[in-house]
This record gives structure tokens, C-alpha cells and sequence, in this order.
């Protein structure tokens, strides 16, 4: 492989805080070298970045890839199109697929259906429980021998305190987090939008955004008895992060992410029956919605996943309360976050952190910096460039994007996994 | 061969009751548990089964000694080995042994733990061995029975003369108890025979530790005077002795599994070679049976013969059983 040189490009690095012009040396899929000027080495190959962003490639802590069970609605190899659309170079899949990722068997195919993509890392999450079903815990330590980097139930959450008591004990065991969908489900039900006017006009049965609040009050409180690591999901209300604020204040291992539809839209995405918008959790008020983009900035959140959910036309297709929910995000995941940086809420070397070391550092990967020796995942970016989120146009093969018509200003340029181009 | 000589000729006390010169060891009327034992009444049972392992093995018993005196083996729960150790230990002294199982006796037809309490010492039962699957129920039937009464395993609580036994073993190995580092592994959470090895072997010195997965461990399991590891290469480090534990199956698999597979407990607390290498060059394996080969020890480690102690406890628990039975049936002369 020969050496390329990256020149004026603004090197974004928040693993050691660096913003600066200047120029980058991969050698061997490995970055070897940074610094104002470079030299050029004999038979290199020479990018100009023209002063667009070049960061570490984006760490995605949360999607589905349709596989195994799913690959009508996505597939790894199709999934990783629009991850490397997207400037993402590792994700870490969930595990509540059919059958559901509770063996360790099924780890290693994860992680090996992703090295033969040739562009993203898929980092298996492993089951918390058998079948993601409740009821009976996984083999976690097998698990977590064979390559799984946390568990979680995906998108079921963890509903018996007790299984939850015994999980975050052995799981601190074997050093890895335990991953919660937060949201109390017998106080959710059939519930299919946050609960308020829009829902009672609407005519959907609905979520109070307390059911979130519940759950991560109690799980904070079983991390507490038992010293485990907790993570919470997709975190959606201001309630939930209040609480979550107060616990990290406190020194608990609790840790959260949350996905750009609930800092970029809020619950009125769903008028008009929009079923690319039903989403779980649920979009929220716009209370809330201010509330995660403040928690962005200030530290509560640990990271933003792109909560990527792959569905097709017939999950869709459906009365509201009928339709799938879940919506697509891999490609949107970096421009709708720079949507926050253009309004002020967010600084880019945070939104940077937020998409690429954080999570990396969550699921203990040493992915998401562009330190000289670390393998050569790259994302380059123009940070003013618009364009138009069109269902039925996005990279991939699931197109349930809750951002359809969205505009959008930031594009992926260019993708490297370890030094190999593989989009732009 | 010769007959062996008796206890007393050994010069083992007549009276252990008899307050002493120097310090007062109140001999108990029962044996309930062994927390609040001290060391003295701990070395008097253990120098007194010492004896009885060497009367056993010389092929003598001291028929004369428990003659006349009934002993009710009363087991709510099923054993097959404690209570055969049990009644042998009786029967070598001379005692009218009976044994009463829960699926034979009135229990089941709804008489209470009391009324049964109640026929017998209607009986003039003279000791009375209860396993019982609640928590202090001997200790219930002590406070209504006229009987010395010995805990043979209550609930989770304490099985004070497997623990007995298992100092024995550990003393007749290693010469001594005090400083001996002692790591206890596996289900400790719901294990009778941990609890009272704890307090027998802490009050006798040892250093104990408890290895298991942290869902296995009880609540405060430090303030029992115990070093808490969740992992087998820092708990077994330098230890004398190894003491595995039961997994009940149910822990293992179903919906109130505590573990999650037989497979993977083996992988990360079942003591193989490689775990037990952790282990002092000379440690000893111990377990208090039946064991579940291939998930809590690996059947070479059972099986070895210089590692393994596992049926030589089996022998001296016979011999325990019969001090005990000696001791209390001394303090407890009802017929003298």
C-alpha cells in the first residue's frame, strides 16, 4: 500500500484536543506521522483537503444491521455502504437479532461478517439475556471472551430489577457495561408517542415521558448496590438526563448516549401519521428536545450513536400504531450533529468527541484518534457544504429516514479504514 | 489387633462441663452452630474425633458407651451421606438409631415442626440429628425437645459438623489450622457448610477467603471476617487449602439461574489444573459432596489422589459425628 498525504486539512483530534491546519502521513493503515507541514515522501499519494475537516472516523455505539435475521431490510455489507457514507468506520451492532447474538459463536460471525466489508469494524454487543427475552441470563463471560464489547437487550429493555441487579454485578466482572433501553414497559404498554396534546389530537395511544425517567432512576439505583456499569441508551427526556447528571455529579458508573433525532426534531416529526418518524423512544416535547441538546454540550451525554434501525416498506407501509418503529441513521448521523455546531449549542471539537472517541472509549475500543500509530480510520469533511436527506436516495438499502426533505449543511468527503479509501 | 484405647484412656475429660481452673467452657446441650463456638470447645470436639478416627480404623467400636440411648435421625430434607454418617456414628456407640424422612413421617400430613417436636420427646428421645430446609428450625426444636439436639444442615444457615469435618481433615493434612490460608468457592450465597466453615476455620485462624461470581456472594460477606475475590487466579493465589462447593442446578440454568450456564461457570470458577496451579504446590482439594463433575471441579482434580482429600472427609465425618454424639450424650445425661 502506498503512503498518503493528507495536506490543508483542518485536523480535528479530540482524544488530545487538537485543532489545527496542517498536514497527515498514513503509512501501512496506520497514521504515521501529523504535523503543520509533512514532507512528502517518495511515491506518496497527495489529498488536498482544501481546509475541510479531516477527523478520526466516526464510532457509531448503536445500530442494527439486519444481520442475522433481518437482511431483506439490511445487510452488514450494505450497511457498511452507508456508514462509510457517513464518515463511520467502526459501529457496534446490537444484538437483538433472529437469532439473537447469545452465543459466542454468533460474536465471532459478527466480527468477521465486518472485516469482510473491508471498511467498518462491527464491534458485536452481546445479549443480556437469552433470546434478548428477560428471562434468563446470557453467557457473559463466554460472550465477553468471544469479542462482545458490552450487552444489552437492544432494543427490549431490561425490565426485571431483579435480572438487572444480577446482570450489573456479574457483568462488572467481566469489565464490561450493561446497556439499557430506558423505558419502564409496563408503564409504556402499547404506547406509540410521547404523551401529550399532539398525541391526544392525534388519537395514538401514548408514552409518558416519565416511563425513562422510572427506569433510570432505578437503574442508577441497582448500579449503586452493586458497583456495575450502567449505560443508558438513546436518552430522550430532560428528567432522564437530570438524573443522570446527578449520578455522574456522584461518582456511579453511569454513562449515556443519544441519537440526532432527539436533539434535531421533536414530537410534531410525527404529524400527519409520518411512520419514518415513529421511533422508539419516542420523539419527545420540545422541552426535552432543548434539554438533550444542552446535555450535549455540557457532559452529561457521553456520546451520540446513530441508532441506525433498518425497516422496509411493509414495516412502514401501516397505521401508525401498526408501523415498525425505528428509523435509519448512519448516513445522517455526522450532518445532523453539525446541525448543532451551526446553531451555536455545540462546539465542534465536542461534536467530534461526541462521535468519535467518547463512544470508542465506552466500548473500550481503541478506535477514534488520529494519533501517529493508531490504525489509519479517517473521516473527511466540509463543514459548509448543504445538501437534502431524500428517502429512497440514501446509500444503503433502508431508506425509513425520520430526516426525509431535511437540509443539511456538513458532507462527508471522503472514508479510510485503515488507509484504504472506501468512500468519495 | 489390639483394642484401641478409649477416649477417656487417651485423656480426654470426663466432664468437658466442669468448669476448669483456668477458663469456664460451658459445654453446649446441642450443637445448633458453630458461630459464637470458641477455640477451646472447637480442639476439644477435633482432639476427641482424632480419637474416634483411630479407634474406626483400628475395626473396635465402644458399643457401651451411647447403650440404651436413642438417637433420631430427623431429616426434612434428603441425604444420603450425612445421615448415613450419622447413623454409623450412632450405631459404633452403641445407640438405638432411628431414622425418620420427611416423605415417612407425619410431617406431611400437616403436623406442625412443634407437634412433631412434641411426640418426640413423648418418645424420651435422648439425640435428635434434624436437616431441615427453613433457616433455624434445630434451633426452633431445641427450645421444645428434651433431646440434645445436632444441626445436620438447616436451610442456608449452618451444617456445624461438616465443618467440623472439614477442619479435621484440614488439621490432620497440614499438622495445624492457625495462618492457613483457606479459599472457599463457589455458591457461597446459598451454602450452609460456607457459613459455618467461616466461622470455624476464621475462629480457629485460618485466613479465609470466598471465591465466586459476585450474584453468588452474599450481602456483608466481609463483615463474616472474609477476604471476597470474584476470581479464581487472585483467590486460589498462595492457598493451603481449596474448598469447593455445590451448584445446585438450578442456579444455572431457568428463569431464577443465578449463573448462566454450567459451561460457563466450569470456564471461569470449576477448578482445573490450570486454576488450581494458583494454588500453593501443596494445597489440598476439598469438597463437601455430592459433586457435580465438569461444572464446579474437574473430575482429574477430584480424583487425584495426593491433591484430593475429598474421601478421606467422607471418614472423618464418621469420626466427628461420633464425638459429637459423645460430647453431647456426656452433658446430657438425662438417665444418671
Amino acid at each position: 500500500m502506498t503512503d498518503t498525504l493528507f495536506t490543508n486539512a483542518r485536523l480535528i483530534d479530540p482524544a488530545t484536543g487538537l485543532d489545527t491546519m496542517g498536514s497527515l502521513l498514513v503509512r501501512a493503515g496506520r497514521i504515521a506521522d501529523l504535523g503543520p507541514t509533512l514532507g512528502r515522501p517518495d511515491g506518496a499519494e497527495t489529498i488536498d483537503a482544501g481546509g475541510a475537516v479531516l477527523c478520526p472516523g466516526l464510532v457509531d455505539m448503536r445500530a442494527e444491521l439486519g444481520e442475522p435475521g433481518g437482511e431483506f431490510r439490511e445487510t452488514i455489507a450494505s450497511a457498511a455502504l452507508a456508514a462509510a457514507a457517513g464518515g463511520i468506520t467502526t459501529v457496534a451492532a446490537l444484538p437483538n437479532s433472529e437469532p439473537a447474538i447469545d452465543d459466542p459463536a454468533l460474536v465471532r460471525l459478527l466480527r468477521a461478517r465486518g472485516e469482510e466489508t473491508g471498511s467498518l469494524a462491527v464491534l458485536p454487543y452481546a445479549a443480556v439475556t437469552r433470546g434478548c427475552r428477560g428471562e434468563e441470563m446470557a453467557e457473559l463471560g463466554l460472550l465477553r471472551e468471544a469479542g462482545a464489547v458490552a450487552f444489552t437487550d437492544g432494543a427490549r429493555a431490561i425490565a426485571s430489577a431483579r435480572m438487572m441487579r444480577l446482570v450489573l454485578s456479574y457483568a462488572a466482572q467481566f469489565g464490561a457495561r450493561v446497556v439499557q433501553h430506558p423505558e419502564e414497559p409496563s408503564l409504556a404498554g402499547s404506547g406509540v408517542a410521547t404523551q401529550g396534546e399532539l398525541a391526544t389530537r392525534l388519537g395514538l395511544p401514548a408514552i409518558p415521558a416519565a416511563a425513562e425517567a422510572i427506569m433510570v432512576w432505578r437503574d442508577i439505583r441497582l448500579a449503586r448496590m452493586t458497583g456495575g456499569a450502567v449505560h443508558f441508551a438513546h436518552v430522550s427526556t430532560a428528567e432522564a438526563l437530570a438524573l443522570i447528571r446527578a449520578a455522574k455529579a456522584d461518582g456511579l458508573a453511569v454513562t449515556c448516549d443519544t441519537a440526532p433525532p432527539y436533539f434535531d426534531l421533536n414530537e410534531t416529526a410525527i404529524g400527519d401519521f409520518r411512520t419514518y418518524a415513529k421511533l422508539s423512544p419516542p420523539l419527545r416535547a420540545e422541552a426535552d428536545r432543548m434539554a438533550v441538546a444542552a446535555a450535549l454540550a455540557d457532559g452529561t451525554i457521553d456520546a451520540i450513536a446513530s441508532d441506525h434501525q433498518p425497516r422496509d416498506a411493509d414495516d412502514k407501509r401501516l397505521p401508525f400504531a401498526l408501523a415498525a418503529s425505528g428509523g435509519t441513521g448512519l448516513a445522517t448521523l455526522l450532518a445532523v450533529t453539525l446541525a448543532q455546531v451551526h446553531g451555536g449549542t455545540l462546539p465542534l471539537l465536542r461534536a467530534v468527541e461526541l462521535l468519535t472517541v467518547a463512544p470508542a472509549r465506552l466500548l473500550g475500543s481503541p478506535a477514534g484518534t488520529l494519533a501517529p500509530g493508531a490504525v489509519a480510520d479517517l473521516c473527511l469533511f466540509d463543514l459548509e457544504r448543504g445538501w437534502q436527506v431524500l428517502a429512497g436516495a440514501l446509500p444503503g438499502k433502508a431508506q425509513n429516514t425520520p430526516f426525509d426533505g431535511r437540509a443539511l449543511e456538513g458532507r462527508v468527503i471522503g472514508t479510510w479504514r485503515a488507509g484504504r479509501r472506501v468512500f468519495g | 489387633m489390639a483394642r484401641m484405647a478409649s477416649p477417656a484412656q487417651l485423656g480426654y475429660p470426663a466432664a468437658p462441663n466442669r468448669v476448669g481452673k483456668r477458663r469456664v467452657i460451658t459445654a453446649p446441650r446441642h450443637l445448633l452452630q458453630i458461630e459464637g463456638m470458641h477455640p477451646p470447645q472447637i480442639d476439644t470436639m477435633l482432639d476427641l474425633a482424632e480419637s474416634y478416627v483411630l479407634l474406626n480404623r483400628s475395626g473396635t467400636t465402644q458399643r457401651d458407651l451411647l447403650r440404651g440411648r436413642t438417637l433420631i435421625n430427623l431429616f426434612f430434607e434428603d441425604s444420603t451421606r450425612t445421615r448415613t454418617s450419622f447413623e454409623l456414628a450412632g450405631k459404633r456407640l452403641g445407640a438405638d438409631v432411628i431414622n425418620m424422612s420427611v416423605s415417612t413421617s407425619s410431617v406431611n400430613k400437616g403436623e406442625t415442626l412443634l407437634d412433631t417436636a412434641a411426640t418426640l420427646n413423648a418418645m424420651n428421645c435422648d439425640l435428635l440429628v434434624v436437616r431441615h430446609g427453613q433457616s433455624g428450625a434445630p434451633n426452633l426444636l431445641a427450645q421444645k425437645v428434651d433431646a440434645a439436639v445436632i444441626n445436620a444442615g438447616d436451610g442456608t444457615h449452618e451444617h456445624p459438623t461438616q465443618a467440623l469435618l472439614d477442619a479435621l481433615t484440614i488439621r490432620r493434612r497440614k499438622g495445624r489450622l492457625e495462618g492457613l490460608v483457606v479459599a472457599i468457592c463457589g455458591d457461597v450465597l446459598h451454602s450452609r457448610v460456607a457459613r459455618s466453615n467461616i466461622h470455624l476455620l476464621g475462629t480457629m485462624g485460618c485466613r479465609v477467603r470466598v471465591v465466586a461470581p459476585p450474584t453468588l456472594i452474599p450481602n456483608q460477606a466481609e463483615r463474616l471476617g472474609v477476604d471476597v475475590f470474584h476470581n479464581m487466579k487472585d483467590g486460589l493465589q498462595d492457598a493451603d487449602v481449596v474448598m469447593m462447593l455445590r451448584l445446585q442446578r438450578e442456579r444455572m440454568s431457568g428463569a431464577g439461574s443465578l449463573v448462566p450456564s454450567p459451561r460457563e461457570y466450569f470456564r471461569f470458577w470449576g477448578l482445573d489444573a490450570e486454576k488450581l496451579a494458583f494454588a500453593k504446590d501443596d494445597a489440598i482439594v476439598m469438597h463437601p459432596g455430592p459433586m457435580n463433575r465438569g461444572v464446579e471441579i474437574d473430575s482429574a482434580i477430584a480424583d487425584d489422589p495426593v491433591r484430593s482429600v475429598i474421601r478421606e472427609q467422607v471418614e472423618m465425618g464418621v469420626a466427628v459425628r461420633m464425638a459429637v454424639l459423645d460430647l453431647l450424650a456426656r452433658s446430657n445425661r438425662r438417665n444418671d
